[in-house]
């Protein structure tokens, strides 16, 4: 039972929440325990998934609030699964970056849990109420994860975050109620609304309008341009965990109720709305390389390459072809693990340590604490997309899809590209190379990097290089989902 | 059709091996040098012999006009039916011959590093890195699939960057280092959008299989023409443009890029800040041919549409030939000098391959890179042995104090200058014999240049040697003497090899038409002439007589002005020389432009993102709390008021009436509640 996953996280969540709070080190282990047992049944489960029958698997189905039709359905596809990992990798590494934390530790961890559970919910749940409602779950605890141990401008941050999102889920509810009355079978379930589609139960009109409320409204948490200015902000005010969970899954499930309920629900409504939405993507992903640029906070750069790097999934997204769809997935993977593996650097790798985040105050830390350079030099440039990191494989197929959707967005995404090298190199020899007496001076006292940090950092790099060597690994299993989608939409559209 | 392959099966061990060897030294620790030396030559070695074994396949089993071709290939990832993305290794003449450049200029390299490197503290993680290269580099020259190739030149760029860099306290190392792959990337991205395209146009990422269907074959070149021309219409502009034309010119792009061709060519002489041999290696003899090797791979695609494309890089080569080679004549740095005559040789080798000189390029490539390694590992002995002063105003008299390293640079210096009977002579004749006989440019303007680029290099070259060799030591600080066994057999065996390469491939009775028949048996090239290669001596001896007569004098004492600048100064010519020596101005124009430009975009971006898009939100949130205060006031002072005055008016006017009943007094109140619970009582009897 993968859904497993979400109960271990919310009974993990619970049981620390019973333990005496001064006893840390029990509290550590049993959430770094809990995430690791979620992670070993989502990668179980990544095994026994039957690729060549595809469709739905590990399901569970039972009524929840029958007068509206409301029901405990669960499942995944080759959609969700590569996700449900993504979650269980982040939580992981996330818990094991977070091993410092000294100031109500167990408060911490309860909501990092339950906020873990939320997201595993949301990926696995097919009934369009339950998706809202572990998307709420997962919200909530952000706001005090970030309010309470964040920093630099945290209350703010950590409220334009939570109002952005509810934003975001109150189109996404209006848009859900169109399609519960619309659709006249009183039902949310996933599924079923489908089959429904399929049979054309949603007409074009209303799909012109009712799309764009529910891609709008999830996109909101995939970092969709214009309404992004909450990701920088929200990351860097967000402690190092959260800021991994925030760009390396919560972004993920805007772009992901995007597509599971947005394109696969209303493919008309794409199809209408696709070339609006690709210019958005594209402008997110020049936009924020450019802005990345010239910030002087490090955690900046990073909190707007994952605006320019989420650009490319929504342009995935739209592009209506299976490699483009593949691509926008495994980039979403991709991006989970780099990004987390970015934030873990500027926030606990050399925040913590230096105490600032300021370029202009860094430089010269390699000779201090090389592994944190090391890491910062490999994610950067995997996240940039140099060949043998996953980041690679999910540009290049984004690429390639949509240079058959729409050449000209994929010349200017490609200049992205550049553009990207040009922010990752610029800051990291800011923060990392020079060599002076004063740096030196400066960064004699630093603690050296620890177990937890390094463990974590080594299995980031390795699953990015993993599927960026052999991409088989992540592709055959999306394509599972893919293909049968897009044919669909061929055979429906008439084409 | 079953292919034979034998000993090919094992290609992929060739560029696997260094790159077992770069994870494994990456494990070991700062002081384990001598184990890292040994596991990254070692591997580096094996590798040559098997690039030997590879060659001799090519060579026993290529019969008449017959390609020998072999192909590894096999599928990497699918995205649903209809896309395969394949990648495979080839083993052709081509690759073959690229093999034995990059692992016996490698393995040289490698073990002049060892003496090199002795006094660097991190020599263990220099040699990591020199592996990662090699494995890279060893993997682009036999990619039997443009995406392979470009995933390797992504990884040789990423090598080079790290290399530059390797002394990155030096902030002109990191900064040139930056530089390098930057520029390169912008010329990648054209490569890229190469690689889409002929995706796109043929369907497939592999250029040669069995069946002749590959990308480069037969069918998919008839594919790409099938595309036609592209009409688009830029700002009312309508451009019309074949999609093959387009295609080879996005690719020379990363060509472009990686060979150092105008208008990409600002990092190279950059490049220099990283130690000798990366030079030597990386920005002379392998790397920076990539690009050079790139356009030789991709040649059928270039050769589409009656060889447009093939102008273009004809056209940016000779340009870049004569722009470096003059921009060489006025450096003081050695190595400096020794970029830009790399820059300009690569641009011969372009030019060579676009006036249809495919043999003419690649075996100058073949010979480039023997006495271009000879020359930066000699600067590099007379620079170690300097203690890394790099200054040629500073140096003199080394002939002396320096003799084997002196010799064997001199060999070089013949050899680039093209001086009979060394490598270069007969490479540089062969493209300039192509350049004279092609019409594919109008007026002859490659030969032209390439001519005078030929004068150029033989000046440059002279006054450099005499700077350095001859006269006294002007450095009075320094006190050189001959580098260790372990940097000057190195030395000797390169000057052997820039000797016989040539007159093995060149001399018409030896080898003569040995390197035509083994790169391209089905191509016509015109044949060698004596006659025209003696003329073709004369642009060398008159470069060498030139450089002899404006330095030769000043060789012991130099006060004052360099001679050049004395010479061009005196007939008014001074601000052309300093334009010479500022490189013609170009990082200055682009720091201008490009880099201002981008700058200025990020900024404008930043402001708009936190001042437009916030401010628009922040004025939402004005709005909404303007209008809950509106609601608030309108609570307030319309519904709640009137309510409230309402009931105020009602009480009033009541105030009489409910006198009667509200007094406050307890027994009244009782009596009514009795006398309700009577009613109340009756009521339900009653009912």
């Amino acid at each position: 039972m993968l859904t497993l996953t979400i109960w271990i996280s919310f009974l993990g969540a619970a049981a620390i929440a019973l333990m005496p709070a001064q006893n840390k080190h029990a509290i550590r282990w049993t959430a770094l325990g809990t995430a690791s047992l979620a992670l070993l049944v989502a990668i179980v489960h990544y095994f026994k998934y039957d690729i060549p029958k595809a469709g739905f698997q590990f399901g569970f189905d039972a009524p929840w609030i029958p007068q509206i039709g409301a029901g405990f359905h669960f499942g995944v596809d080759g959609f969700s699964l590569p996700l449900v990992l993504l979650t269980g990798i982040i939580a992981v590494t996330g818990i094991l970056y977070s091993w410092n934390i000294e100031d109500r530790v167990k408060e911490f961890f309860t909501l990092f849990l339950v906020l873990i559970g939320g997201v595993y919910g949301v990926f696995q749940a097919l009934d369009i109420f339950l998706i809202f409602l572990f998307y709420e779950i997962a919200i909530i605890p952000k706001y005090f994860i970030i309010a309470i141990w964040g920093s630099t401008r945290k209350e703010y941050g950590a409220m334009k975050l939570v109002l952005y999102s509810l934003v975001g889920s109150s189109m996404v509810f209006i848009g859900m109620l169109a399609m519960f009355f619309v659709s006249g079978a009183k039902t949310f379930d996933i599924v079923q609304l489908r089959q429904m589609s399929e049979a054309g139960v949603f007409p074009a009109y209303f799909q012109l309008w009712a799309f764009p409320l529910i891609f709008v409204g999830f996109g909101i948490l995939g970092g969709l341009v214009p309404f992004h200015t909450w990701a920088p902000t929200g990351h860097v005010a967000a402690p190092t965990a959260a800021s991994m969970l925030l760009a390396g899954v919560v972004m993920k499930l805007g772009t992901y109720g995007a597509l599971r309920v947005g394109i696969y629900l209303m493919p008309d409504g794409l199809a209408a709305w696709k070339w609006p939405v690709a210019l958005l993507a594209v402008i997110g992903i020049v936009y924020g390389a450019l802005i990345a640029f010239v910030q002087k906070d490090f955690k900046f750069v990073i909190g707007y390459s994952s605006v320019s790097h989420m650009g490319f999934v929504l342009l995935g997204l739209v592009t209506l072809n299976v490699i483009g769809l593949s691509g926008a997935i495994l980039q979403m993977f991709s991006h989970g693990i780099l990004s987390g593996l970015l934030f873990a650097v500027v926030g606990r790798l050399v925040y913590d340590r230096t105490h600032t985040r300021q370029l202009a105050d860094l430089g010269g830390l390699y000779k201090a604490i090389p592994f944190a350079a090391v890491v910062f030099f490999i994610a950067g440039f995997a996240s940039a997309g140099l060949p043998g990191f996953s980041g690679f494989v999910a540009e290049l197929q984004i690429l390639i899809g949509s240079w058959k959707a729409f050449p000209a967005f994929a010349v200017v995404a490609g200049f992205g590209i550049v553009m990207t090298f040009v922010y990752i190199l610029r800051a990291m020899h800011a923060a990392f190379i020079g060599d002076s007496e004063q740096d030196a001076e400066k960064w004699k006292k630093l603690p050296p990097i620890t177990w937890p940090e390094k463990v974590a950092s080594i299995l980031l790099i390795g699953c990015s290089l993993v599927v960026g060597i052999y991409p088989g690994i992540m592709t055959d299993l999306i394509d599972s989902a893919a293909v049968p989608f897009i044919q669909n939409l061929f055979i429906q559209s008439g084409h | 059709m079953e292919q034979e392959l034998g000993i090919v099966k094992w290609i992929w061990l060739i560029p696997l091996l260094p790159f077992l060897a770069a994870g494994l030294t990456a494990l070991m620790r700062k002081e384990q040098r001598q184990p890292a030396q040994a596991l990254v030559i070692g591997a580096m070695s094996i590798s040559f012999l098997l690039s030997c074994c590879m060659l001799a396949k090519v060579l026993t089993h290529s019969h008449g006009e017959e390609t020998f071709r072999k192909v590894v290939n096999f599928v990497w990832f699918t995205s649903g039916a209809a896309t395969h993305l394949e990648l495979g290794f080839v083993l052709d003449s081509l690759s073959a011959l690229m093999l034995i450049v990059v692992s016996l200029v490698g393995l040289v390299i490698f073990i002049f590093s060892i003496g090199y490197m002795d006094e660097d503290e991190n020599a263990a993680r220099f040699f990591t890195f020199l592996s990662l290269f090699a494995g890279s580099m060893l993997g682009l020259v036999i990619a039997n699939s443009l995406l392979l190739l470009f995933m390797f030149w992504e990884l040789v760029g990423l090598s080079s960057y790290i290399l530059i860099g390797f002394w990155y306290f030096k902030p002109s190392a990191a900064a040139a280092a930056k530089k390098a792959f930057i520029v390169t990337r912008v010329g990648d991205i054209g490569f890229f959008f190469g690689l889409l395209m002929l995706f796109y146009a043929t369907g497939t990422s592999i250029l040669f299989n069995q069946v002749a269907s590959g990308a480069i074959q037969t069918a998919g070149l008839h594919r790409i023409e099938a595309v036609g021309i592209l009409h688009e219409s830029f700002f009312g502009l309508q451009l019309a443009i074949p999609f093959a034309v387009l295609l080879a010119l996005m690719i020379f792009c990363g060509a472009a890029g990686k060979s150092g061709q105008f208008p990409l060519h600002v990092w190279l002489p950059d490049a220099m800040e990283g130690p000798t041999p990366v030079s030597a290696l990386i920005h002379a003899a392998t790397m920076v041919a990539a690009g050079v090797f790139l356009v030789a791979r991709m040649y059928p695609v270039f050769e589409l549409h009656g060889g447009d494309a093939l102008k273009v890089v004809a056209i940016i080569g000779a340009f870049t030939a004569l722009m470096a080679a003059v921009i060489g004549c006025a450096q003081f740095d050695i190595k400096r000098i020794l970029a830009y005559s790399t820059v300009s040789q690569l641009g011969y080798m372009m030019m060579a391959l676009g006036v249809g000189g495919y043999v003419a390029g690649m075996f100058h490539l073949f010979t480039h890179a023997f006495f271009k390694a000879l020359l930066f590992l000699g600067a590099g002995s007379i620079i170690h042995a300097c203690h890394h002063e790099q200054d040629i105003r500073n140096m003199g008299g080394l002939l002396k104090k320096m003799p084997v390293t002196a010799w064997s640079y001199l060999i070089g210096t013949g050899a680039l200058c093209g001086i009979f009977p060394l490598a270069g002579f007969w490479s540089k004749d062969d493209i300039l014999l192509d350049a004279f006989y092609s019409a594919n440019v109008p007026y002859n303007i490659p030969f032209f240049f390439g001519t005078a680029a030929a004068i150029l290099t033989a000046f440059y070259m002279t006054r450099q040697c005499i700077y350095v060799f001859f006269g006294e030591m002007r450095g009075s600080h320094l006190h050189p003497h001959e580098s260790r066994a372990v940097m000057t057999i190195p030395l000797c065996l390169l000057a052997g090899a820039s000797v016989l390469v040539g007159v093995l491939y060149g001399w018409p009775s030896i080898g003569g038409a040995k390197i035509h028949h083994f790169l391209a048996p089905e191509r016509s090239a015109p044949p060698f002439q004596w006659r025209f290669a003696a003329v073709m001596m004369l642009p060398a001896l008159v470069g060498i007589l030139a450089g002899y007569l404006v330095y030769w004098r000043s060789r012991s004492r130099l006060k004052g002005l360099e001679p050049m600048e004395k010479l061009l100064g005196a007939s008014g010519f001074a601000p052309i020389y300093r334009a010479i020596q500022n490189k013609f101005y170009f990082d200055e124009i682009y720091d201008a432009t490009v880099v201002a430009f981008n700058g200025w975009l990020a900024r404008a971006a930043d402001i708009v993102d936190r001042i437009v898009i916030d401010g628009l939100i922040w004025i939402l949130g004005v709005a909404v709390r303007a209008l809950s205060i509106l609601s608030q006031w309108m609570d307030d002072s319309g519904i709640n008021r009137g309510f409230d005055e309402a009931c105020e008016g009602i009480r009033d006017a009541s105030a009489s009436n409910r006198a009667i009943i509200q007094t406050g007094a307890l027994q009244r109140y009782l009596k009514f509640l009795a006398a309700g619970v009577a009613v109340l009582f009756l009521i339900l009897v009653l009912l």
